[in-house]
């Protein structure tokens, strides 16, 4: 029986970092209930000679030889970055005091 | 913080097996990261080796490094493991600054090499069988600083800075089976492993290996079981333990950590553990629970990687002597101990010594260079041998010199210091300094006859059949001459004016 639980949907936010409300979990678990089970039919058709895909594409061994490229300036590689110092990217607090 | 208590080795190992799993990181030499072609060159300024790509920036798509998958194979053939037909990279879902992409690329379940095994030799000579569970490819994280806190650790840290030149480096991990039926010899095993491993990295010239660099880092899992039970104790895993020594050191620690609280009544947390190189001990880390949930799933944006068997084949073909047989080779060749070969792997000095032998130095003698007068400059200079600055051919000429009779041991130590010193070839350095053995009977004449009326008592006992005592008027020349004189032909010099066969 494929689905997904309320509690499921409660760590998988968490993982996430989302904070949901209590109604939003609710609202999320059916919505995602119903996706799963809509895709879980796959399952249903697909007989046991039917291997499960992770690739479209018929495709292996696509490589690049091992040189070097351009890569970007510090300037443009921080460009983007909410806040820097010292040429690295800035980030909040990792692990409160313990 | 509470300070653990111990049992001491002998009891832990009285009552308790432990069993081991270890874990290897290996930063591949690859000039370029395992998904996008930025430059892996150390030492560069912070972010100048990023790209849309390692910076996981949304549209980039990461293309696999193919020197990195064939470092891999070489890696797990020369391990003994059988390689993947097939394979594909996963997602490793976690939030953490040190990936951009909040993801790591890496191999869930389809390692690219698995099932294999290194036999390490003890100092004693015993060769240990460990089983390789599985060798995997995956990328390295970022670097990061935090500020502020006490000790800049990430404790009570206000914030931190990130460095992504590291982020995507290719890296290998080398994953054993549990290790069992070490006993108390558990913690020499460990390290035994971790230098055969890095020796076999080496060997393969896939890296440098480098452990105090960073490039080669390991975690120690542990567990206790008491004697006599099949079932596995739970495990604690000690992260980044980056010498070989520490490696030894954190596994005696747990041994003795565990058989504590086991003693005790108490149990073991499933965790993770930091260890301290300045105390030998390690101290809880977080708790392994919601922190294992990574969601691994199969790369959307790689397709597989299926090795070629013939390609496999061919490269299984052009693996080099495994590091532990050629010691054995060379050490038969070189007719030296276990104990005496050990000293020099441990000096880092194989290498150097086959390829002054390869310039025609005699073994014995390329030995005891490199062990005696370079390792102790290396040592008071902090360095490791091979950096000194005096080649392989170099050090066989001043052999050549001291076999032809040019040079004594004394003279060659200070061709040695010159070359050392920057003065040149040692030709150059024995012109220069004026360093050549004088064996001329004109040029010795004088000074033996000075030595001998200097010491006339002991000429005396020389003359009455006490030839032994020839030596301190042999010294006496040697320092009259600084060394330069033929101890040899001043000998029969003594021997002839005092009127006595040798």
């Amino acid at each position: 029986m494929p689905g997904i639980t309320r509690e499921e949907v409660a760590h998988l936010a968490r993982l996430a970092r989302l904070e949901l409300k209590d109604e939003e979990l609710d609202h999320f678990a059916g919505q995602l209930d119903d996706i799963i089970g809509a895709v879980a039919r796959v399952s249903d058709v697909a007989d046991e000679d039917v291997p499960p895909t992770s690739h479209p594409l018929p495709l292996t061994n696509v490589m690049r030889p091992d040189e070097v490229h351009p890569s970007l300036t510090p300037e443009q590689a921080l460009s983007g970055a909410p806040a820097q110092e010292q040429q690295r990217f800035k980030v909040p607090q990792i692990l409160g005091e313990e | 913080m509470t300070v653990t208590e111990l049992v001491s080795y002998e009891d832990a190992l009285a009552s308790y097996d432990p069993v081991m799993g270890l874990e290897v990181h290996v930063e591949l030499g690859t000039r370029t990261k395992m998904f996008c072609g930025c430059s892996t060159a150390l030492g560069a300024e912070p972010n100048t080796q990023t790209c849309p790509v390692c910076l996981g920036l949304p549209g980039s798509l990461p293309v696999v490094n193919a020197t990195a998958v064939e470092s891999a194979v070489r890696i797990g053939l020369a391990l003994n493991c059988e390689i993947a037909q097939w394979c594909r990279f996963a997602r490793k879902n976690y939030f953490y600054p040190d990936m951009p992409k909040n993801f790591q690329i890496s191999q869930y379940d389809e390692p690219i090499a698995f099932d294999g095994y290194l036999d390490v030799q003890l100092e004693d000579g015993e060769v240990f069988r460990v089983g390789i569970e599985r060798a995997h490819m995956e990328e390295d994280t970022g670097k990061s600083t935090h500020i502020g806190g006490a000790t800049g650790r990430i404790h009570g840290a206000v914030h931190s800075l990130l460095d992504y030149n590291r982020a995507g480096i290719p890296l290998i991990e080398i994953v054993t089976k549990p290790i069992t039926g070490a006993g108390e010899r558990a913690p020499e095993v460990a390290k035994a492993y971790v230098a055969e491993l890095r020796e076999l990295i080496r060997a393969l010239g896939v890296s440098e290996a480098r452990m105090e660099m960073g490039q080669m880092r390991c975690d120690v899992n542990l567990s206790l079981r008491p004697h006599g039970t099949e079932t596995f104790g739970t495990r604690s895993e000690t992260k980044n333990v980056n010498s070989l020594r520490s490696v030894e050191r954190a596994t005696r620690f747990e041994i003795q950590r565990h058989a504590a609280v086991l003693g005790s009544g108490g149990t073991i947390v499933q965790e993770t553990r930091h260890f301290h190189e300045d105390d030998g001990s390690t101290t809880s880390g977080r708790v392994k629970e919601e922190a294992e949930d990574y969601r691994y799933f199969p790369e959307p944006d790689l397709v597989p990687v299926a090795p070629a068997r013939e390609w496999v084949e061919e490269l299984r073909a052009g693996l080099p002597e495994l590091p532990r047989l050629r010691r054995n080779r060379l050490r038969e060749e070189w007719g030296i101990s276990e104990h005496e070969m050990q000293s020099v792997l441990n000096a880092g000095a194989i290498d150097l010594i086959t390829a002054t032998i390869d310039a025609g130095a005699p073994a014995d003698q390329a030995r005891k260079w490199w062990m005696g007068e370079l390792a102790r400059r290396a040592n008071e200079q902090g360095t490791e041998l091979s950096a000194l600055p005096i080649t392989p051919a170099q050090v066989a000429r001043v052999c050549e010199l001291v076999a032809d009779g040019s040079l004594n041991d004394k003279l060659a130590r200070q061709v040695i210091e010159g070359v050392l010193a920057g003065e040149g070839e040692p030709d150059e350095v024995v012109e220069k300094r004026g360093l050549k053995v004088v064996s001329d009977t004109g040029a010795l004449s004088a000074a033996v006859d000075e030595a001998i009326a200097a010491n006339e008592s002991i000429a005396e006992k020389i003359r009455g059949g006490k030839v032994a005592a020839a030596g301190a008027l042999v010294g006496a020349v040697m320092k009259a001459t600084r060394g330069q004189a033929d101890a040899a032909r001043v000998r029969e010099l003594i021997l002839e004016k005092l009127g006595v066969q040798g």
